[in-house]
């Protein structure tokens, strides 16, 4: 997503924190309006399946907005992600198409993957989405691979690898974060540590703390933050954004967050409480900016309101559009196995 | 000598496999600049069976990367490098490490194209050193080409002379999939005539080495030699073998297995991977379950790698693989079936 940052902060913005006050309006009214698309597409995901519109399993990243649109809020167009398994946010945030995002989920011939890939395979290559992964940690290795495309065609760009802090176990995670480091690659590796991989609890899972923790192993800056809190996440990623492009090498951005849903369609939460559910869901990353911006009179309520039914309206007509759109034909089973 | 030799212009000269690997190499990289090569002590080391030699002088570390020993991040490297627009080709030392690299490669490099409904292309090449007979025992000794065979998306290769080493490593470049070469380490040395110029050598056709009427042998890799010899042999003693040289096992080039076997009603396939579920099982049901089936005068048979890992004793290490002597000695089983 391109944004306008604000050359000097206006006066109005002197009493608000740096990272809320480098946003400008209509950046802001951006970011919100993707947090809302991705909210609501993960709402009308989760009714279109129990509705029976969708056969496979879906993994929901409600709760997890500001981390997704925060670390895309920095990047152009051109630039890359890798996604995850829960990767419907990333899409959104990088400027994907929810009609064609429904499609797919639908398994529909004008979905990005023309139905081939499914919820876990979303990828949208124009748009710079190098696709979600089924494999905990699968992206991790080729984002190595695409930061070093990016040097070895010196063409400026930027690759933002999103993992979970399952992932951070995986020996892909050691290997990958090891050769962006040795090789200075352009790599941004955010990861959205929501604490549980499945129902294995990060303490239970891992022996430090933060996953940022492991930054110095790598010799790269490493930093945990609030991940749902949408200006602190577009700061530090616009940081590390800046500090790849300018060649000086790979970042490592853990945001603390926590997905509201369960794992996937067959979670039964037996593994946390619900009191601990309900404090998340108190620390929604939407609510909270929107009561930030109120507060510092950035906008009021009804321009919020207007946003939020803009967004709604979006995901409405672009489930009509799935629903709408033809199944892949029959004929075509083993298109594109190989290409031509 | 191949009868199936692209008309190629410049000099042919003789070459070892591994120069005629580290040519096409070279030849690929001053033509086209997204061509680069990266593994394990590729650079000055100049890898570990010597391919890549003195490459990085020419070249430079940028384009012929030393990597970490990190098989599955590297598998990775060259996935993401692939579809965002360079051409890379990934030394693997030994095949048998690939094994840490399966994610990557199954999972990713195969699947991307599909799973993005087209909309991607991988286009990698991975070289994999395997097989037997350096004594280098159970973990440094395989034949897994079959197991990559098995995996849709991908195309797995295994020239078996210098001049389809080079051949077919361009035909792998300029395809737009990913593309594993099994080469086997004992060809390094092996020398042959090779052309000068920048030739390519189709994947997916098989090539017919000698021709006969009594009987096909199918071999793949360092066996298609062993049952060239072989054939030299039966021909002393009347047995006219045909000797097929697979050259690709995926996609396999079953037309020219087909035809020959249509004339001469007997097969014998030979490889050294395990035999149980391996390369001989696939053509033996392809003959099956086709019309070629009606000319088969004989069992199938096949030859493949013993039931067991690969041992570090020479004379085991040769009694788990098969060796002239057990084509010979199969081939005149064959010829006595009615």
């Amino acid at each position: 997503m391109a944004t306008t940052e604000a050359k000097a902060a206006p006066r109005e913005r002197a009493n608000q924190r740096p990272e809320l006050a480098a946003l400008d309006d209509a950046t802001l009214r951006e970011a919100l309006r993707r947090m809302h698309l991705i909210r609501k597409f993960e709402e009308e995901a989760e009714n279109s399946y129990m509705r029976g519109l969708i056969h496979g399993t879906m993994h929901l990243s409600i709760g997890q907005e500001a981390s997704a649109v925060g670390t895309c809020l920095p990047l152009q167009p051109d630039d890359y992600i890798l996604s995850t398994h829960r990767g419907h946010g990333h899409c959104i945030a990088k400027g994907a198409e929810p009609g064609m995002m429904f499609a797919e989920f639908f398994g529909k011939e004008t979905g990005y993957c023309r139905g081939r890939g499914g919820s876990m395979h979303i990828a949208d290559v124009e748009g710079g989405n190098l696709g979600a992964n089924g494999i905990v940690g699968g992206g991790l290795p080729i984002a190595a691979g695409v930061g070093l495309s990016i040097k070895m065609q010196k063409n400026n760009r930027v690759c933002v690898v999103f993992f979970g802090d399952g992932a951070s176990n995986e020996g892909a995670f050691h290997e990958a974060l090891n050769m962006a480091a040795i090789w200075k690659l352009p790599v941004v590796f955010v990861c959205e540590n929501n604490q549980y991989g499945m129902s294995m609890a990060i303490e239970r899972a891992s022996a430090v703390p933060n996953v940022a923790d492991r930054a110095v192993a790598y010799a790269m800056p490493g930093v945990t933050i609030d991940g749902n809190d949408l200006p602190l996440v577009a700061a530090t990623a616009r940081e590390a954004v800046d500090r790849a492009r300018r060649g000086e090498g790979p970042s490592l951005i853990e945001c603390k967050t926590y997905r509201i849903r369960g794992h996937s369609k067959s979670d039964r939460n037996l593994y946390r409480t619900k009191e601990e559910i309900e404090l998340w869901r108190s620390r929604c990353p939407i609510r909270r900016l929107e009561d930030e911006l109120v507060g510092h009179d950035r906008f009021d309520r009804g321009t919020l309101e207007a946003i939020e039914a803009a967004a709604n309206t979006e995901i409405a007509e672009a489930i009509e559009f799935a629903k709408a759109s033809p199944d892949p034909d029959i004929s075509e089973l083993t298109r594109d196995v190989y290409a031509n | 000598m191949p009868t199936d030799i692209q008309p190629a212009g410049g000099e042919v000269r003789e070459l070892s496999y591994a120069e005629a690997i580290r040519e096409a190499l070279g030849q690929a990289m001053e033509a086209d600049e997204r061509v680069f090569l990266f593994g394990e002590d590729v650079g000055v080391y100049g890898g570990a069976f010597g391919v890549s030699g003195d490459l990085v002088h020419r070249f430079g570390t940028e384009r012929v990367i030393d990597t970490p020993i990190s098989e599955l991040g590297i598998a990775g490297v060259a996935v993401g490098a692939a579809i965002t627009g360079m051409r890379p080709v990934l030394e693997i030392q030994f095949s048998d490490f690939v094994t840490l690299a399966m994610e990557q490669i199954v999972n990713q490099a195969a699947k991307i194209r599909f799973m993005f409904g087209g909309k991607a292309t991988v286009p990698m090449v991975v070289r994999l050193p395997g097989g037997s007979g350096t004594g280098a025992a159970a973990q440094h000794s395989q034949s897994l080409e079959a197991w990559f065979a098995h995996v849709p998306g991908l195309k797995v290769i295994q020239p078996s002379t210098p001049h389809d080493a080079k051949g077919m490593l361009l035909s792998a470049l300029d395809d737009p999939n990913p593309v594993l070469i099994f080469e086997h380490k004992l060809l390094y040395k092996m020398k042959g005539l090779v052309p000068t110029d920048a030739y390519r050598v189709p994947i997916g056709k098989a090539a017919v080495r000698r021709e006969g009427s009594d009987l096909t042998i199918v071999g793949t890799s360092l066996m298609s030699l062993k049952a060239e010899a072989a054939a030299a042999r039966l021909a002393e003693e009347g047995i006219a073998a045909e000797v097929i040289d697979l050259r690709t096992i995926r996609p396999i080039d079953f037309d020219t297995v087909a035809a020959s076997v249509r004339k001469t009603g007997r097969l014998l396939i030979v490889y050294e991977g395990v035999k149980t579920m391996g390369i001989g099982a696939e053509i033996s049901a392809m003959i099956a379950e086709s019309d070629v089936f009606d000319f088969l005068d004989a069992p199938i048979l096949r030859l493949g790698g013993a039931d067991m890992p690969l041992p570090y004793n020479p004379q085991l290490e040769k009694a788990a693989v098969p060796q002239e002597d057990d084509i010979v000695a199969a081939a005149r089983r064959l010829k006595r079936e009615e």
